[in-house]
């Protein structure tokens, strides 16, 4: 391309004014906006002395919990969709013949790795029967990496501490949005 | 007896600037946390009061890491040169008032009567940056060396319009002494009047001496992963950050006794007032008056973004350098024939109005010129 081409465009450095050039103007409007800023409301959130809560618990993508149903049994049927869709692999069920007349097989073990977890609450959207739900519960610490390798009974034990606060999430939406006549048709 | 107290003074001020510093750098952090809308150190005691304590343990209980490839001996001369240089700067500063004729009164400043002082600070304080260059070149890595690079051909060509500035005071002064400098400002009007772009390119070029923003040049992080520093750690480390503080203070302390009339302010305290508590009110007033400085230098930090280094070479050659000429070559105009006439102390309000005006239409000229040299430079 030469340099005559009528298809460059060539444009100039916008040429600064008296002002601009001598620098003190913007120097003192400068220090008048870090001067009335540093005046301002903090934004600081002094974190372990004043405890985050997510806004909406319900949106909120934290630690797991199996959900019971109503006689207090797992709800899981392990078919392993949650661990199938997790694209961490951090869920690892067992499954095994159900004692429970009402379906096929329940998960006799079932261990998420909290470590290994993204957090993206794939598991969440592919079980069918919301058995597996994530809390809002994020601040998880633990001394060693085996701590936090979540077995079946600490994942119910999440559940019995967050059933108060925070209802199913899936299923009260499910049964109230969309009734099930209207879901076939889609 | 007089070496009692001068060994007295040296330990009480190098002790006062050491725990200055500490807390100058709780200061900055505190500014910097306040102009983000962050709260800044604050679990180290009431308000983060022990962080400075903290941070010095910190620094000396850390390895002192030295690489293997570096110059081991200059490597550990460069921080106690830039610690030394710094402290020595403060010897000819005065915190306090001095009577330079009576030599029984207390002298608030290590040295009195030093007629060199300002050229003694100037010429130990651009001392400081041998440690800079040594300190970037022993460490034998490239981002080291490149921040000496820059700090060498940064306050060599800052060191000539800050001279060029101080002279035109040094000029009303008729002293190159700091003490008769203040004695010449007090309960008359401060030099500032006199000199306000003097002041302005003082203040420039002080920013760029003591390596602060927007003149950081050689240690930004950004660019050079931390400059001459660097390979630093543990106490040596400290060491820079102590001589770099330390010049803040002196350069703050200067600024004071140069342009805002030292320990004199009207209506509190002046000239004629003598005795202790007079005298310890003086050292409060420049105390307060040098803090105010480091605060707008702080403040001033955290304001601006860095210069690109070409800009940073053309303010000084191309704009600062002529303007501080032109005041040079003015106000030693004015005063001569001021002087010549017998009008000094009726002329000085007069002089003080011809420099406002004076100082706009040159600021407007040499803008001008400028503007003209782009213009050919970029062919349009």
């Amino acid at each position: 391309m030469r340099p005559d081409d009528p298809d460059i465009l060539w444009l100039e450095e916008p040429k600064l004014t008296l002002a601009e050039r001598l620098y003190l103007p913007a120097i003192i409007e400068g220090l008048s906006v870090t001067g009335r800023v540093a005046l301002q409301k903090k934004i600081t959130r002094q974190y372990p002395d004043e405890p985050y809560r997510p806004e909406d618990p319900i949106k909120y993508r934290g630690v797991h919990r199996l959900n019971r149903d109503e006689q207090g049994r797992v709800k899981c049927v392990a078919c392993f969709l949650c661990a199938t869709a997790c694209p961490a692999h951090c869920i690892d069920i067992v499954a095994a013949e159900a004692p429970w007349p009402d379906r096929e097989k329940y998960p006799e073990h079932f261990v998420i790795d909290e470590l290994r977890c993204i957090y993206c609450g794939m598991c969440e959207e592919a079980c069918p029967v919301d058995a597996i739900e994530l809390t809002s519960f994020y601040d998880l610490t633990g001394w060693t990496r085996e701590e936090m390798i979540f077995d079946k009974e600490k994942l119910l034990s999440v559940y019995d501490q967050t059933a108060q606060q925070e209802p199913l999430r899936t299923a009260g939406f499910r049964l109230a949005q969309t009734p099930p006549d209207e879901a076939e048709e889609h | 007896m007089t070496v009692v107290w001068i060994v007295l003074k040296i330990l009480v001020v190098t002790a006062f600037i050491q725990l200055a510093v500490a807390y100058l750098i709780l200061l900055e952090r505190k500014i910097a946390a306040y102009i983000q809308q962050r709260i800044g150190p604050n679990r180290a005691g009431w308000h983060g009061i022990l962080q400075p304590i903290a941070d010095g343990v910190k620094f000396l209980l850390k390895e002192d890491f030295v690489p293997e490839s570096a110059n081991k001996f200059l490597h550990a001369l460069a921080p106690a040169i830039a610690m030394v240089t710094a402290v020595m700067a403060f010897a000819v500063v005065p915190f306090g008032p001095t009577d330079p004729s009576d030599p029984d009164a207390p002298q608030f400043v290590i040295a009195p009567g030093i007629d060199v002082g300002l050229l003694y600070i100037f010429s130990v304080s651009s001392l400081a940056v041998y440690a800079v260059i040594l300190g970037g070149w022993a460490s034998n890595n490239k981002y080291s060396f490149l921040g000496g690079l820059r700090s060498a051909a940064q306050v060599i060509s800052y060191e000539i319009p800050l001279g060029l500035a101080v002279l035109g005071v040094i000029l009303l002064a008729r002293s190159l002494n700091l003490e008769q400098i203040v004695a010449a400002q007090a309960d008359r009007v401060w030099f500032v009047f006199y000199q306000p772009l003097g002041f302005l390119i003082f203040l420039a070029a002080a920013f760029a001496e003591t390596n602060r923003a927007p003149f950081d040049l050689p240690e930004c992080e950004q660019e050079l992963v931390g400059g001459y520093h660097t390979e630093y750690s543990g106490m040596k480390f400290a060491l820079f950050f102590l001589g770099e503080y330390t010049h803040i203070i002196t350069v703050s302390y200067l600024t004071a006794i140069l342009f805002f009339g030292g320990w004199d302010l009207p209506f509190i305290v002046s000239a004629d007032d003598r005795g202790f508590l007079a005298g310890l009110l003086k050292v409060l007033v420049l105390l307060v008056k040098a803090f105010c400085m480091i605060v707008f230098m702080m403040w001033v930090r955290w304001t601006l973004p860095r210069f690109r280094f070409d800009q940073l070479m053309r303010l000084a050659w191309k704009a600062l350098i002529p303007l501080a000429l032109l005041n040079l070559v003015l106000t030693a105009v004015l005063v001569h024939v001021a002087r010549s006439f017998g009008l000094v102390d009726q002329f000085r309000v007069a002089v003080a109005y011809l420099w406002v005006i004076g100082a706009i239409v040159l600021v407007i000229a040499v803008g001008w010129l400028i503007n003209a040299s782009r213009r050919s430079a970029y062919g349009t």
